[in-house]
This record gives structure tokens, C-alpha cells and sequence, in this order.
């Protein structure tokens, strides 16, 4: 075994037994860090591929900044394990149901001819000097140009409509206006007053 | 003598080489960071008109060891209905990410542990995951103002790390790569090449999201000790404090070089005449990233902190468009102006 499959074997273990733990540990903001270590592993897995752009954006997107956000929502749950558990005998039949027809579609997807040893053949490796961020960029921006600005102008829409969604005008609340306060003068704010320190004496 | 040397170094195993060069990087990394924690004390006690710690050895000088060797021998607590396994992890993961990164920072030309394609976006990626150590050790304490800290953190870190990666956009436009060794080759032949020039904007936008990024003063809300006792790491003690500690000083560094390989020409000289470039490299680098560190420690003197509404102000309204505004300026000026090839 060489090197590479040792290190392939031992991060698509990590891979596995994280994702399982993903749906089985109790506690959710534990589900939410085997993700992230599901995650990492996943991205360790693309570097074997010599995929080091992928692999490093899946990093930092999901990891860095996705899964941030999910145990910033997930944190603030009160969960009642107890609750959660219960109907669980209801619910069982239709999850079995459902699991049983995704692992047949998988399976049939599988066994369709498409991903056996000799239409998928074992990447070659590239010389030292191939740039994978260089290959992608200069991809994304010719040939796939149009497909890519599509999904950039979609994700446009989507942060707008989640703004929109969320915007709630609160005229109640003060807000600081810096630009305002950067105009104050000494002579907005303050009067010098000329007084006499003691009665009759001239200021 | 030397060949002898090299002999013996290239009949070493491949996995015993490989320690020795992270061990040459890491334990000067550790001793610059108990060192920077003296002179953090010390410059911020002359900046007070104070003297600082000056009773362990001559002129204090020995402070660090004193802490550290205190820090090592006290009781680690763990507090009751705390997650236990969390909340010892946490500490190793806010630590990790600040030494995996300076595997691919150069110190010189040739001095880098891995000189690797996408060193831009690896080291973008490491410090995206040091918030991981802050998030859990604030929820894993079982304590209302270590989760607060936690709280505040992640919504600073994300909001400023956009602002930091696309100030990276910038400097990625001019240089044409990501590799950190070539975007410092780029900057050759002298101060007026550095980046921090024709990306001046940016150059700020990062230095502060690098200061809002390692939770330093003034945008240390997620500490917060006037509010919040101490933020995340109030139920720590003994090592698990030193390592966050740690952590947060190796970060300090790794931004500082990170300013100078990306704005301030790496290892290169100020001017490319004859006693300048007689220094070599490795002094030029180590120079301008203690000036940048320096800076970390002046902030922290001079301002005071910011409320927690402004600090999102910033990063989101004013930043943001910043770098987007200077991002579309280098694109122009490269292909419309004639001062083009400044810009890369």
C-alpha cells in the first residue's frame, strides 16, 4: 500500500464514522462539529486528487464561514432531547420507506455502467509545475462564462430577497450616524459663559 | 565540514527532516510569543508612564518563563455541567490553525516549508478555523458570559473576514497569483513596488480586519472584561488559559506576516541600492513584521474599545464597499491608465 492509499483509506474513515455520528449523536451542536469534521475530511480527501482549489474553498466556505453560522443558530437552541424522541415509532415506518428507495436509486445509479473502472479511469497525475486554480479560473471564465455569471446573478437575487425578508425599519430605535458626528465643531456644542466669581466684581 | 553536514541531513528519513523543519519554525515562533507578551507589558507600561514587569530576572527579562512555568503548574478546572471533551479541545483548536499556517509563509526566496500553488487561500482558509476554538470554548464552559463572548465572536469573525478576503482579491489582482513566495517577487525593486502603495485602501482594510480578526483592542468585545468578565475563556485556568493565550499571539504574528509578504515586500529592501540589499532578507522581513507587531500593541494603548453596534458598522458598511470600490479601480487602472503596470 503506498502512501497516498494509506492517507486516502485513513481520511475516508474519518469521512464515514463523522458523517454517521453526524445523524446519530445526541447532542446537535456535537451533529453539527462531526459535520465539520465530515467537512474537512472531505477536503483532505480532494487534496489526494491534487484538487487544492476545491478542496481549500470547500475550507473555507463551508468550515470557515457556513458552519459558523449553523452553530451560531444551532447554539442558541434550547433543545428538549426528550421531545425531539418522542413519535419516534410513527415516524418510522415512512423513514424506512424513505431510506430504502434513496439507497435503491443510489444503487441503481451505481450499477448503471457509468462509474465502473473503465469509463472513470484513475486520474493522471499532473507535472509540478500545473496551477489547478489557474485551470479552473481560466474554465470558469471562458468556457463556462455564461453558466457562471447565471449563478452569480441568482445568488444576487437571493441575498436581496433575504435582506428583504428580514429588513424590519425600527424608527423607535436610535441609531448613531457617524458622519454627523464627525461634523460637530466645538462651537455646536459648548458656550463659554463670562461670570463674576463673586458679587459686583467685574467678569 | 558543511558538505559532511549536508550529507548526513539528506541521509535522514523524509519524515525526520520534515520534523526538524517544522521544529526550526515552531520554537522560535513559541519564544517570539512569550516574548511578545513582555513586550506587550512593557511597551504599554512606558506608553502609561509606568515600568512594567521588571522584578524576574534582569529588567523582567525572564517574565515569560515565570508565567508560563505558573501557568503549567496551577490546576486546570473544568467547571460542573461543562462538556467535558469540548471543552478541553477547544484550546487545541483556537491553537492549531495559528501554527498550520506558517507552514507556507517565506521568510526568504528559498526559506518556505511549503512552497504550494494555493498558499493565498490556505493560509485564508487556517484562520477561518481559529474561531472554532472561541465558539466552543464559550459554549462547552456552561456559562452565560463565556457564551456571550462566543456569540460576539462569531458574528465579528465572519463579518470581518469578508472584508479581509476581499482585500485579498485585491492584492491576488495585482500580484496574478496565489502563491505567497511570487505575490513578495512581484513587489521587487524597492518601496515603490510594495503593494501597500497602489493598494493603500486595502492595505488599511486589512490591518484592521487583521486586529478585529485576532480579537485584539480595540475590537477585543469577545474578552470584553469591563462586560463580560473575560468573554470565552472566563472558566479557564492553568493550561487551557496559557494555550488560547498562546493562540492569540501566534495569530498577532501570523497577520503581521502576512501584511508584510502582501503590502510591505516581504523579505525585500526598501530600496534596491547597494547598503541596503547588503542586509540580507530574513532581517528585512523579521524587521518589518516586528513593526507591524508593534502596531497591535499601540492600538491596544491608545484606543478604547468599541461598542459592538460599531464594530459591525465598520465591517459591513464601511469596508466592504471599500474594498469592492478599490477592487474595481485596479481592474481599471490596469487595462484603461497608463500607470497600469503598477498596479501588477
Amino acid at each position: 500500500m503506498t502512501f497516498l492509499e494509506i492517507v486516502f483509506y485513513v481520511f475516508s474513515a474519518v469521512l464515514i464514522a463523522s458523517s454517521l455520528l453526524v445523524v446519530t449523536v445526541r447532542n446537535p451542536v456535537r451533529a453539527a462539529l462531526f459535520l465539520v469534521l465530515a467537512f474537512f475530511s472531505a477536503a483532505c480527501l480532494w487534496l489526494t486528487l491534487e484538487a487544492e482549489f476545491l478542496a481549500i474553498t470547500l475550507v473555507l466556505v463551508y468550515v470557515g464561514a457556513v458552519m459558523v453560522l449553523f452553530l451560531f443558530v444551532i447554539m442558541m437552541l434550547d433543545i428538549d432531547i426528550a421531545q425531539m424522541r418522542a413519535g419516534f415509532a410513527n415516524y418510522l415506518p415512512l423513514g424506512l420507506i424513505v431510506a430504502l428507495v434513496m439507497v435503491g436509486e443510489l444503487t441503481l445509479v451505481m450499477l448503471s455502467g457509468e462509474f465502473g473502472d473503465a469509463e472513470l479511469p484513475r486520474p493522471v497525475g499532473q507535472p509540478a509545475d500545473y496551477s489547478n486554480t489557474e485551470a479552473l479560473g481560466r474554465l470558469v471564465y471562458t468556457d463556462y462564462v455564461f453558466a457562471f455569471e447565471l449563478a452569480a446573478v441568482i445568488l444576487l437575487v437571493a441575498i436581496i430577497a433575504a435582506i428583504s425578508l428580514t429588513l424590519r425599519r425600527r424608527p423607535e430605535t436610535r441609531y448613531q450616524a457617524p458622519e454627523e458626528q464627525v461634523k460637530v465643531r466645538k462651537e455646536d456644542r459648548i458656550r463659554i459663559v463670562r461670570m463674576p466669581s463673586r458679587p459686583g466684581e467685574d467678569p | 565540514m558543511i558538505e559532511a553536514l549536508l550529507t548526513l541531513w539528506n541521509e535522514l528519513p523524509l519524515l525526520l527532516q520534515l520534523g526538524f523543519k517544522i521544529g526550526a519554525i515552531l520554537l522560535p515562533l513559541l519564544g517570539a510569543v512569550a516574548y511578545y507578551t513582555l513586550a506587550e507589558r512593557k511597551v504599554i507600561a512606558y506608553m502609561h508612564v509606568r515600568i512594567g514587569p521588571n522584578r524576574v530576572g534582569p529588567r523582567g527579562l525572564l517574565q515569560p518563563i515565570a508565567d508560563a512555568v505558573k501557568l503549567m503548574f496551577k490546576e486546570m478546572i473544568i467547571p460542573t455541567h461543562a462538556d467535558r471533551y469540548l471543552f478541553l479541545i477547544a484550546p487545541i483548536l483556537a491553537l492549531a490553525p495559528a501554527l498550520g499556517a506558517w507552514a507556507v509563509v517565506p521568510f526568504t526566496d528559498s526559506l518556505v516549508l511549503a512552497d504550494i500553488d494555493a498558499s493565498l487561500l490556505y493560509v485564508l482558509a487556517l484562520t477561518s478555523m481559529g474561531v472554532y476554538g472561541v465558539v466552543i470554548a464559550g459554549w462547552a464552559s456552561n456559562s452565560k458570559y463565556a457564551f456571550l463572548g462566543a456569540m460576539r465572536s462569531a458574528a465579528q469573525i465572519v463579518a470581518y473576514e469578508i472584508a479581509m478576503g476581499f482585500a485579498l482579491v485585491g492584492v491576488l489582482m495585482a500580484a496574478g497569483s496565489l502563491n505567497l513566495r511570487e505575490i513578495v517577487l512581484v513587489q521587487s525593486g524597492g518601496i515603490q513596488q510594495w503593494f501597500f502603495l497602489p493598494l493603500f485602501p486595502l492595505f488599511l482594510v486589512y490591518l484592521i480586519s487583521g486586529v478585529a480578526e485576532t480579537n485584539r483592542s480595540p475590537f477585543d468585545v469577545v474578552e470584553g472584561e469591563s462586560e463580560i468578565v473575560a468573554g470565552f475563556h472566563v472558566d479557564y485556568s492553568g493550561m487551557g488559559f496559557a494555550v488560547f493565550f498562546l493562540a492569540e499571539y501566534a495569530n498577532m504574528i501570523l497577520i503581521s506576516a502576512l501584511t508584510v509578504i502582501m503590502f510591505l515586500g516581504g523579505w525585500h529592501a526598501p530600496f534596491a541600492i547597494a547598503p541596503f540589499t547588503w542586509v540580507p532578507g530574513i532581517v528585512w522581513f523579521l524587521g518589518k513584521l516586528a513593526a507591524v507587531a508593534f502596531l497591535f500593541l499601540w492600538f491596544r494603548a491608545t484606543f478604547p474599545r468599541y461598542r459592538y453596534d460599531q464594530i459591525m458598522r465598520l465591517g459591513w458598511k464601511v469596508f466592504i464597499p471599500v474594498t469592492l470600490v478599490w477592487i474595481t479601480v485596479i481592474g481599471v487602472a490596469r487595462f484603461f491608465t497608463p500607470i497600469g503596470h503598477w498596479f501588477g
